[in-house]
């Protein structure tokens, strides 16, 4: 026992309140004893317990109308009635007023250890919980949302205002922007953050797996269907669920997501009893969602439901400057999963990976840096160990003279604009490089 | 334990073969001379026609007042059923940091649950109970040691599995009290 607990034993029987304090102390709580309600409470509104064992059949006021005042003053006291008269009437009474539990006297003395052990134990849970609770209220709750810039500044307070919201919210950007990320922290920041954040991945299921998978399904329902199974709606019930790469679902879970949303019931695959469900919905998504539904690709009606609130996660390049914090951060995160001691990064490898597009976004970022520290030294990471050089061809780019572009300025910020040295570095002449200066009309930028 | 003796003060008819065992068990555990005596009280006194058992408070609280002024502690041993007013029986009870304990053979013999007599497991079940209770006089609470011989126990069941001795934390105890 981590905590001694505390009995008041209300009874107007002497004998009855002797004996339970010799059994509860032998026991090890703390005991001590009133012989009417009024000392109880009177007792009870100078010092505290964690369980009030009281007689249901007291002179002046009774047990059943202590128990109410005693949890008026604290609700979270237990509270165990006993009584020599058993009726079911006043059980079933003392239970809807908040009572722990009821018995009859005499006990059993092995049901009378049961029944202390069982409130001490619901005691310790509910203090585990509440720590619990503080301890998850307490965390930074958007912790892997890094960002200094302006761009994601933006986005981490859109998403503090939504979040206490019940809202539907669609979170837009390109691949590896970290949507779910966003999800989470909306999740983790709303009164819902107690209860589930189920996520589903929409485009990695075909439509009859998915329709499965959301709205769960009945045994026998289809060939494999050995049990019945809850839905990922059923699941995120009081809690939030988080429908990835929503734009790739198919027209037909359009019409049943749309239905859902509206009525917040459904029905399982093969069943017949509708389920009710209270979950707050957040889409994300990387195609534009306007343009599907100007096409017919998505439909509209389902748009506006999603589109409450829309988040639009910036894509890394458009905030370079956050490329610091989160290189140092991913590194943080690797040498500590891999047990390896804090690693540096080498200012030209840090400049260099600033300079660089980055089309899978932060999860490309955080490949390299995990790579790096996979295959690095151990004590620092260089240009080297990051696989740049070989991917210096920004996939987003087909065209010739925008690669020409963007290596020219590259070079030319590399040696800081001295021309001699650029056209060396670039095995040019100085006028042709002057030629593609004024050709791709680059400029040096200012600092 | 010091010199002082423990008194065990029977109630009732017992064999003195089962006495003599008692105190040459009880005398093992505690380090402590033990000796018999024959007691006298009117059992009728303490009966409760409506539940058919002895109340154990007032018995204990008439062992107290009368006997425990002649040893070091002092454990009364009945035959008879034995409650307290919010139980519906019990084997034996003590006065925490007290003189005295009661003790009662009634619900510890395996005749009272239909099974073949065992003058052995008895004894053992008595001497248990009666280690029990000195340990409550001499301040010990119940333990968690499913060993200890202070681990509480509510059905025989529950004593035939502890052991008739102190675990190595109530011992400890047992000696600070003692110093």
């Amino acid at each position: 026992m981590t905590k001694k607990i505390s009995i008041l034993v209300v009874d107007d029987e002497e004998s009855v309140r002797d004996s339970l304090y010799n059994w509860f102390v032998e026991d090890g709580y703390r005991v001590e004893c009133a012989d009417s309600a009024k000392m109880a409470l009177s007792i009870l509104e100078s010092d505290n317990f964690d369980i009030v064992l009281a007689d249901i059949k007291m002179p002046g006021m009774d047990g059943l109308e202590m128990l109410k005042l005693i949890k008026a003053l604290e609700k979270d006291i237990i509270v165990i009635v006993m009584t020599a008269f058993a009726t079911v009437d006043t059980a079933v009474q003392a239970l809807k007023d908040g009572a722990f539990d009821y018995v009859t006297k005499p006990f059993d003395p092995d049901d009378l250890s049961h029944l202390v052990r069982n409130a001490s134990k619901q005691i310790s849970l509910a203090g585990e919980n509440e720590a619990l609770k503080q301890k998850v209220a307490t965390l930074e709750s958007v912790e892997d949302l890094i960002g200094k810039s302006d761009a994601m500044q933006s986005v981490l307070r859109q998403v503090e205002s939504v979040a206490q919201s019940n809202t539907s919210v669609i979170i837009t950007g390109e691949s590896g922007t970290g949507k779910e990320l966003i999800a989470r922290a909306i999740h983790a920041n709303s009164p819902r953050k107690f209860f589930p954040l189920v996520s589903v991945h929409c485009g990695a299921l075909t439509e009859s797996l998915l329709e499965s998978e959301l709205f769960g399904h009945e045994k026998g329902a289809f060939t494999g269907a050995l049990y019945n199974r809850k839905g990922r709606f059923e699941m995120a019930d009081s809690g939030t669920i988080f429908l990835d790469e929503i734009a790739t679902i198919s027209p037909k879970m359009q019409v049943e997501l749309l239905r859902v949303l509206e009525t917040k019931s459904f029905i399982r695959v093969g069943g017949n009893k509708e389920i009710k469900s209270d979950f707050r919905v957040i889409c994300a998504t990387n195609k534009d969602l306007k343009i599907m539904v100007q096409t017919g690709a998505f439909r509209e009606d389902l748009f506006y439901r999603l589109n409450v609130v829309n988040i639009h996660v910036p894509p890394l390049r458009e905030r370079a400057g956050d490329i610091p914090i989160l290189v140092e951060y991913f590194i943080k995160k690797y040498c500590n999963s891999m047990n390896k001691p804090p690693v540096t990064i080498d200012p030209s490898a840090l400049k260099r990976l600033e300079e660089f597009k980055f089309p899978g976004n932060i999860r490309e970022l955080e490949n390299m840096i995990e790579r790096a520290i996979v295959i690095g030294n151990g004590k620092r990471i260089y240009l080297r160990d990051l696989p740049i050089e070989s991917s210096l061809i920004d996939s987003s780019i087909e065209s010739l003279d925008e690669n020409e572009k963007n290596h020219i300025a590259l070079i030319l910020n590399k040696y800081s604009w001295n021309i001699s040295r650029a056209a060396k570095a670039l095995n040019i002449d100085r006028v042709t490089l002057y030629n593609k200066i004024k050709k791709y009309d680059l400029k040096r930028s200012e600092k | 334990m010091n010199n002082q003796h423990i008194t065990i003060v029977s109630f009732g008819h017992f064999e003195s073969f089962f006495l003599n065992r008692i105190a040459r068990e009880v005398s093992l555990v505690t380090n402590c001379p033990v000796k018999i005596k024959d007691g006298h009280i009117d059992l009728s006194d303490f009966y409760e026609p409506s539940r058919r058992q002895y109340d154990g408070n007032k018995i204990l609280k008439q062992i107290d007042t009368i006997y425990s002024t002649e040893s070091y502690r002092t454990i009364g041993l009945f035959n008879v059923d034995l409650f307290v007013p919010i139980l519906t029986f019990i084997f034996g009870q003590a006065y925490l940091n007290g003189i005295t304990g009661i003790v009662s053979v009634y619900r510890l013999s395996n005749e009272r649950y239909n099974i073949a007599p065992d003058e052995n497991i008895l004894l053992e079940r008595t001497i248990k109970e009666v280690v029990h209770e000195l340990g409550h006089t001499l301040g010990l609470i119940h333990c968690h040691t499913p060993t200890c011989v202070m681990r509480s126990s509510t059905y025989v069941e529950d004593l035939d599995q502890k052991g008739a001795g102190f675990c190595s934390n109530c011992l400890d105890l047992l000696k600070e009290r003692m110093v």
